[in-house]
């Protein structure tokens, strides 16, 4: 198998008596489409969030990039070279699109205060470099026609583009969506499937986290199913579409209730 | 391109009329009296105060009411060192940057502290903090260090310290006043162009603060704090910074306030200071800086445009006798454009525009 950008190794996270993962292990190779499904409830949310440094996980480690990956603090993990987007968007409404991509440049800039008062040359160069590269993420999402415009006043399609812009910026070797098709109709889901697949085959790792099947049985190069904190399958999608054990966790049976 | 250059060329022109415009201010104020004169420097000082305040309001978004806390570092500063409280006297070039840096130093202590705190908690935390100086001014007139009888006398209490220096030039006092060309500039006017150099030096730290990496920080944060840290925004030292530079223009602001006054007292400090430069960063125009000064300036100079109104002879030769106590009044009118601006214009009299000038930047884009 192909070298591998992510293991998670026997994750497991409790919030009080609750046992919301239960030793998840998981690889995403590199450069791959990696998804994570199951159905509410599962843990595909809290599993993101201990990756991306919300939580502490309790038991199990993560290893990113051959090293192990141990962030105390959330923005640690963007330096590190993960991104995330927000099932319910956050952008920064009140800054205009290029703003919200600038922002993401935050990690790989360092001018400090000073720098920001006297502006001297490096600085001025830092500042173009990071407009320019901006600019050209907003063209890779298509919304380079709206950079000036607040970024709340854009549709819903668009800001879900925008997020995934904003996490690019950082220069992320794994970018992580969380949901990005919620809420969206028909055609714009084909127009993020697309983006999906061009972000990979640049040469980033996606981790999508995801509701909508079709989307996900087509975007994927392998998937990996939880269900009650517990990994319930991985494989590819073919694989997973015949599981017993995930079509059970989708439509009910095993512990006698139904949704 | 052609609407773009004439663009360009009204924006010089408009500059430059600003530009007379303010130079000749302090002269036309005169005529009517030294008393508007000293109705403008307030008013500059002001500007200073509402520009500080709205990089921690406006722009980071983290409330704070205990502003003026800031404005008392920089004025006990100046008045500590230069007066002869201690017989101290230090020159500006020295008290200026110290008072500007001790301000600072008591952003970060203010912060430090409050840095998981937001909104309401925040306001009260903020506002304890603008009490708690303004009471240790009030009260370190009389005290001893533990296991010693000497009594020191700091501040010198409510009474306030008297006899503080003025600014002064290579030994040239401002008071005094100039003469050039036969035409008299008084000590005032002197002060309202020191006032006016460093309130455009404030203006341009605090753009390009904002309109820079760290800036672009502080306004994730106030947008949205969880965002910004998974952008690898590091939270805890953008927040002290925008506390830091906040409270630097407020020490400024302080020192020049004594320096002009020659007397401060605890009095100028309380908490309806902090209420009134909030209220100018607000009606203003939250984190917009040409809002944040044009509301500095309309609240500054509102309260002494209504006395004049709400004269007790202009009110006889209307109605034949005072309805309404001037000071009732006075504070009457003010209160309902306060509340006829919030209802009517909720984000200010000049808030940020939707959309932004691409003109400025499209050499960088491809």
């Amino acid at each position: 198998m192909s070298k591998m950008i992510f293991t998670a190794d026997g994750v497991t996270k409790k919030f009080g008596g609750v046992t919301a993962l239960d030793s998840v292990s998981m690889k995403i190779p590199k450069d791959s489409i990696f998804g994570l499904i199951g159905p509410n409830g599962a843990g595909k949310t809290t599993f993101f969030n201990t990756l991306t440094g919300l939580y502490q996980v309790d038991g199990g480690n993560f290893t990113f990039d051959d090293k192990p990956l141990n962030v105390k603090a959330p923005h640690e993990v963007a330096e590190v070279g993960i991104a995330r987007t927000f099932q319910n968007i956050r952008l920064f409404g009140e800054m205009s699109v290029l703003e919200n991509v600038m922002v993401g440049r935050h990690v790989r800039t360092k001018a400090g205060a000073f720098g920001a008062i006297f502006r001297p040359p490096s600085v001025r160069r830092e500042e173009a470099e990071t407009e320019a590269r901006s600019r050209e993420l907003l063209a890779y999402v298509g919304l380079e026609r709206r950079a000036g415009e607040k970024s709340r006043t854009l549709a819903y399609g668009e800001q879900r583009r925008l997020e995934i812009a904003r996490a690019l910026a950082t220069d992320p070797k794994l970018i992580a969506l969380d949901e990005p098709a919620a809420g969206m109709n028909a055609t714009e889901t084909v127009e993020l499937r697309k983006l999906i697949e061009r972000i990979a085959k640049d040469g980033k790792t996606v981790l999508l986290i995801e509701h909508d099947m079709r989307l996900v049985m087509n975007v994927c190069h392998h998937i990996v199913v939880l269900d009650y904190g517990k990994k319930i399958a991985d494989g590819t999608p073919a694989h997973i579409q015949k599981d017993a054990a995930v079509i059970k966790a989708y439509l009910g049976g095993a512990h006698g209730e139904t949704k | 391109m052609n609407t773009l250059l004439q663009n360009k060329r009204n924006q010089i022109i408009a500059i430059i009329a600003l530009g007379i415009f303010l130079l000749i201010l302090p002269f036309l104020a005169g005529m009517i009296g030294q008393a508007w004169v000293r109705i403008l420097n307030i008013t500059l000082l002001y500007v200073m105060l509402a520009l500080g305040l709205n990089v921690v309001v406006g722009v980071a978004g983290l409330l704070d009411l205990g502003y003026v806390a800031f404005y008392a570092v920089g004025a006990y500063t100046w008045s500590l060192l230069a007066s002869q409280h201690f017989n101290l006297h230090y020159p500006f070039w020295v008290l200026l940057p110290l008072g500007a840096f001790l301000a600072a130093l008591a952003g970060l202590m203010l912060g430090a502290p409050v840095l998981k705190l937001r909104g309401d908690y925040l306001a009260i935390v903020t506002l304890g903090f603008g009490e708690i100086i303004r009471i240790l001014m009030n009260n370190l007139d009389k005290f001893s260090l533990p296991g010693s009888d000497t009594v020191y006398n700091l501040t010198n209490g409510p009474r306030g310290i008297t006899g503080i220096d003025g600014l002064s030039f290579f030994g040239f006092k401002l008071r005094q006043g100039l003469e050039i060309f036969g035409l008299p500039i008084t000590g005032l006017q002197l002060y309202y162009f020191v006032f006016l150099t460093i309130t455009i030096f404030s203006v341009w730290m605090v753009y390009n603060l904002q309109h820079s990496r760290l800036g672009r920080a502080w306004q994730a944060l106030r947008e949205d704090e969880i965002a910004a840290k998974a952008m690898g925004i590091n939270v805890r030292n953008v927040k002290l910074a925008a506390f830091a530079f906040g409270a630097l223009t407020g020490g400024l602001a302080g020192g020049l306030f004594a320096a002009m006054q020659g007397f401060v007292s605890p009095e100028s400090f309380g908490l309806l200071e902090s209420v009134m430069i909030l209220a100018m960063v607000v009606l203003g125009g939250m984190g917009h800086i040409p809002g944040v000064i044009l509301g500095a300036v309309l609240l500054a100079a509102m309260p002494e445009v209504i006395r004049y109104v709400a004269d007790e002879r202009v009110q006889e030769s209307v109605f034949g006798h005072v309805l309404i106590a001037p000071e009732v009044l006075r504070n009457l009118i003010f209160s309902l454009a306060m509340i006829l601006i919030m209802l009517y214009m909720p984000r200010g009299l000049w808030p940020s525009p939707d959309r932004k000038a691409e003109a400025l930047n499209s050499g960088a884009g491809k």
